[in-house]
């Protein structure tokens, strides 16, 4: 090891080491500066590209769901709601693991497969930064319970809201309709940025109608967000408008007395004011509960409404389809009238059937025996069947057809409710395009007393019947009389809206077919008698009972309904006072028998209720 | 900087130096090793959410580093010479230890094994590395001939190679270049020194087949972060965020959004540098950067007074590692290099590596307080 020693040479080495050093160093200062050029193209170069992105990273556009309209009926008592609620929901864009989360909140909230899936699925059919409900309406406890476990939840959170409330539950069912959850086919239709973080939208009824109305406008808040889309704090906000309030016809206490005289009928009331077209009441039974559908019913509870042989989803005010029976004999007498076929003085003679000249068929009239000498009065306030067919067999089904058209048979009566039946009021030409058959004459004469053919809504006839009222001023069925701009106190009115009178050669002849109908309920032997009784004024009616076979019912062979739905229907029609009429009415009692004995003393009741007369015993 | 790399100042505050040569500390180093650790603390306070406990753990460990610091200082620098085997060798021993021991355990007293070892011999290897190289080259006439500079680069390899193994390899790479610095300057020839450099750059592919799958991730990632923003990338997309929305002088203290808001992952530890940029913008962490500089500087001034070849390679390679460490971090948190998992030195939380920095400053210090010693 010698060389070592020998060969040292400290102030070479010296020198050689001190050489490094000072390259090392100006090598390292290069280093350094190559960082800073780098600091300073990311820090100045490029700053306005990472400030933009920190403030995505930060900062969020929270949509600010407006405020549901409310709805009231004519007294101002709320029929339609919103109460606050908690729900739980998830952002899909800021959940890391998806499919683990949802496996999560299952096991947390213990929810079944079935909600599971249903929770998957609606996940797929929103959008990645719209909010899924995972539970709706949480329990204080499980509040308490998501809060504890909320870190484990990133994207996840319990969001207060307000859902609309049906305080009258199933009473108005069907006319306001109810909201539910936004689905794909809803989305078609919406302006989707209007509806950023609103959930529910109108599904039927007033709902559906005046959505545009009630939902209002959204707003916005910016807010920053910490890594886990944990709002820390509102940067600035836009407040929604809430969506105007809308002030109905409807009176809760009419509509009340309405479905109770129903009882456990089915079947469906329709009142309007005739001055206005306003709906005073309109029932169908049976119903259901419009807050069951809020924050989406189970697909359980939904299947048993809707394989219900009651049909309760079924609206049947607007769309039941019934053979009007002989509350029809008015508007063929004023056919006859009008035409010249028969005057008020003309007599014809009931033997309890007729036939057609040159036939053997019998036509039955009700009344077995028949009715003997009858002229028009008679012949609607006994409801003679006989007199309307020879009345219609003469007129001829294309006369009474036009003429019933005026009234609104066979049209949409344009009431502001979505989905209104059209009904069907016959003609040769109709039945030439729909059967292809020739019109048999036959079927003129049970045209002629309501039957045959002929389907009626309930909301048709109350028009007609409205619209006879009148005197032939046609005024559009409406549910909705004003709106207000919520915190305002000035209500907007929404006009009536009045189509063009009806064509009368001789305005006398609505006075011949409304002193018969008066004979009805007022008469000595009027079908409907015991309606009058007491009533400071005078009523105009009609009773009618009709053959079953009118809705679809897609029944199933069935001993113990088959029975009850042999029936007849009870129809009643009726207006009041008969001279100055402020009420209009028509009632279907489905598979109730008579209309006198059934529908009639509903229609009593009612105009009780509805004049502030003192209800009967 | 003149002043700070100059003694001339020495002269005029007799009262300050005596008391620093009799405690064998350097003043200027200690002034500056004081005001990083400073704002290091200053910014931990920051990034760690304003966590007083942080803090206060952080201290600790500062405290103790400082006492390593202090004794190690003491040590004539002689001594350390006849360490350095003594280090290595035991280094090697737990190196291998913990490979073994990394094997054969099973369950939690493994974890606990494991964890305990990976920490201490590592550690050892970053002061004993350039400790027995500088011993060994120093031994013989400078510059090192063929056969010891291959001894020399056998004592580099060996710690490193089983270190990468643990798998760590930014300490890998930090103990290599410690090593390789010491060997850099004792003066081998520049045509050797491109040799080497071009075997390593032809050496490249054969590296990558020898990485780990989540190694060759990282460098994949470091070339192209957007491909995988919310994996492997999104450590440096959100990195790049914070330090560019910085912008020239910052959002202010604990006012960074990306900290505060925890978008930037690491805040505390390896990419703290990025708070500091965000806060601080480009003067602030400019000024940082340049603190740094001063540091290293007065430590190859040190190594440049040094009054052995022993000296000078042990306080230059120590002074210049410290600037690697500073490099490699600040190049990881700016997406110049691959993320490779080196803290900040003297800044980042919870440095493991806090005792080996004073460690290693307490032997400059000691290296410059000696030498006055000896010469008077």
């Amino acid at each position: 090891m010698t060389p070592q020693f020998t060969l040292k040479d400290h102030f070479h080495e010296n020198r050689l080491i001190n050489d490094r050093l000072i390259f090392a160093a100006i090598f390292a200062g290069l280093l350094f500066s190559i960082v800073m050029v780098r600091l300073a193209v990311l820090q100045v170069v490029e700053y306005e590209h990472f400030e933009s992105l920190s403030n995505n990273n930060r900062i969020d556009i929270e949509p600010l769901p407006p405020q549901r309209g409310l709805i009231y009926d004519r007294n101002g008592v709320i029929l339609a709601e919103n109460i606050p609620t908690f729900s739980l929901e998830l952002v899909p864009e800021k959940v890391p693991d998806l499919e683990m989360t949802i496996l999560s909140l299952a096991t947390l909230f213990t929810m079944t497969a079935e909600e599971v899936e249903q929770l998957k699925l609606s996940v797929k059919q929103h959008r990645r930064f719209q909010h899924v409900v995972v539970r709706q309406r949480l329990s204080e406890e499980d509040v308490a319970r998501f809060s504890v476990n909320r870190h484990k939840f990133v994207g996840v959170d319990i969001v207060g809201r307000l859902i609309r409330h049906y305080p009258q539950g199933a009473l108005f069912a069907h006319a306001i309709g109810y909201v539910g959850r936004i689905n794909q086919r809803d989305q078609q239709r919406i302006d989707l940025q209007n509806y950023k973080g609103t959930l529910q939208i109108g599904k039927t009824g007033i709902e559906k109608q005046y959505e545009d109305i009630l939902h209002g406008k959204v707003g916005y808040r910016q807010v920053e967000n910490n890594v886990q889309g944990r709002v820390v704090r509102e940067l600035y906000s836009h407040a929604p408008e809430s969506g105007e309030d809308l002030y109905l016809y409807l009176d809760v206490n009419l509509q009340r007395v309405a479905a109770e005289s129903l009882g456990e009928y089915n079947g469906s009331i329709v009142a309007l004011d005739p001055r206005t077209g306003g709906i005073l009441a309109m029932v169908s039974k049976p119903d259901f509960d419009p807050n069951a559908f809020v924050t989406g019913i189970s697909t359980k509870a939904y299947a048993v409404l809707r394989d219900s042989l009651d049909r309760p989803l079924f609206d049947r005010s607007l769309r039941g389809r019934y053979p009007p029976g002989s509350t029809l004999k008015p508007f063929v007498a004023l056919a006859g009238l009008e035409s010249g076929v028969v005057t008020a003085q003309s007599k014809n003679f009931c033997p309890g059937w007729y036939t057609l000249p040159g036939k053997e068929h019998r036509y039955r009239c009700w009344k077995k025996h028949g009715h003997g000498t009858v002229d028009l009065k008679k012949s609607i306030s006994q409801s003679c069947d006989v007199y309307f067919y020879d009345l219609a067999h003469v007129l001829g089904i294309d006369r009474l057809h036009g003429f019933l058209d005026l009234f609104g048979f066979g049209r949409q009566t344009g009431i502001d409710i979505p989905n209104e039946s059209k009904g069907l009021s016959p003609s040769k030409q109709w039945k030439r395009n729909r059967h292809n058959q020739a019109w048999y004459p036959g079927e003129t004469l049970i045209s002629g007393i309501g039957q045959g053919f002929n389907q009626t809504t309930p909301i048709q006839l109350a028009h007609a019947t409205a619209t006879l009222a009148m005197r032939g001023a046609v005024l559009k069925p409406q549910m909705v009389r004003a709106r207000r701009v919520a915190g305002q106190k000035i209500m907007t009115l929404i006009p009536t809206v009045s189509n063009e009178s009806l064509p009368m050669e001789n305005s006398m002849h609505w006075e011949t077919v409304i002193e018969s109908m008066v004979e009805v309920v007022h008469g000595q032997r009027g079908t409907a008698r015991r309606v009058g009784n007491g009533m400071p004024f005078k009523i105009a009616g009609k009773t009618g009972t009709a053959q079953v076979f009118g809705i679809k019912q897609n029944e199933k062979y069935d001993a113990e309904t088959l029975a009850k739905k042999l029936h007849d229907h009870a129809l009643f029609i009726a207006f009041a006072p008969a001279n100055d009429p402020e009420f209009a009415v028509a009632i279907i009692v489905e598979n109730g028998g008579g209309g006198s004995k059934v529908a009639a003393p509903i229609a009593r009741k009612m105009i009780k209720q509805y004049f502030g007369m003192v209800a009967d015993e | 900087m003149s002043s700070l790399l100059s003694d001339g100042q020495q002269s005029r505050h007799w009262g300050t130096s005596r008391f620093f040569s009799f405690v064998h500390l350097d003043g200027l180093l200690l002034l500056g090793i004081l005001t990083l650790l400073s704002v290091g603390l200053m910014i931990l306070y920051s990034a760690g959410g304003q966590d007083s406990g942080l803090l206060i753990r952080q201290l600790i460990r500062i405290g103790t580093a400082f006492a390593v610091l202090f004794v190690l200082a003491q040590i004539h620098p002689d001594r350390m010479k006849g360490a350095a085997y003594w280090m290595y060798g035991i280094g090697l021993i737990l190196l291998i230890a913990v490979l073994v021991f990394g094997h054969e355990g099973k369950g939690a007293q493994r974890w606990l094994d494991l964890g305990l070892f990976r920490f201490q011999p590592s550690e050892l290897m970053k002061l004993a590395v350039p400790l027995l190289v500088a011993t060994y080259l120093a031994e013989r006439p400078l510059p090192p001939t063929v056969s010891s500079l291959f001894m020399a680069l056998i004592i580099i390899v060996i710690p490193s190679l089983l270190i990468a193994k643990q798998p760590d390899l930014g300490t890998a790479i930090l103990i290599a270049s410690s090593g390789l610095i010491v060997i850099f300057l004792s003066g081998i020839s520049w045509r050797i020194i491109l040799f080497f450099i071009s075997v390593c750059a032809a050496a490249l592919p054969v590296l990558w087949y020898v990485m780990h799958d989540y190694q060759r991730q990282r460098v994949l990632t470091f070339l192209n972060p957007e491909t995988d923003p919310l994996g492997a990338g999104y450590h440096i997309i959100q990195s790049k965020i914070a330090i560019g929305s910085g912008g020239l002088f910052g959002r202010g203290w604990l006012e960074g959004t990306q900290s505060h808001l925890e978008f930037l992952p690491e805040r505390s530890t390896d990419f703290i540098f990025a708070v500091i940029a965000e806060e601080f913008g480009l003067v602030g962490a400019g000024i940082l950067l340049i603190l740094f500089l001063m540091v290293a500087g007065r430590g190859v001034f040190i190594a440049s007074k040094a009054q052995s070849s022993f000296s000078r390679l042990l306080a230059g390679s120590i002074s210049i590692t410290f600037l690697v460490y500073v490099f490699v971090n600040v190049g990881m948190v700016t997406g110049l290099l691959p993320v490779v998992g080196v803290p900040l030195p003297l800044i980042s939380y919870g440095g493991t590596s806090m005792v080996t920095l004073l460690a290693g400053f307490g032997i400059v210090m000691s290296i410059h307080t000696h030498r006055r010693m000896m010469s008077s």
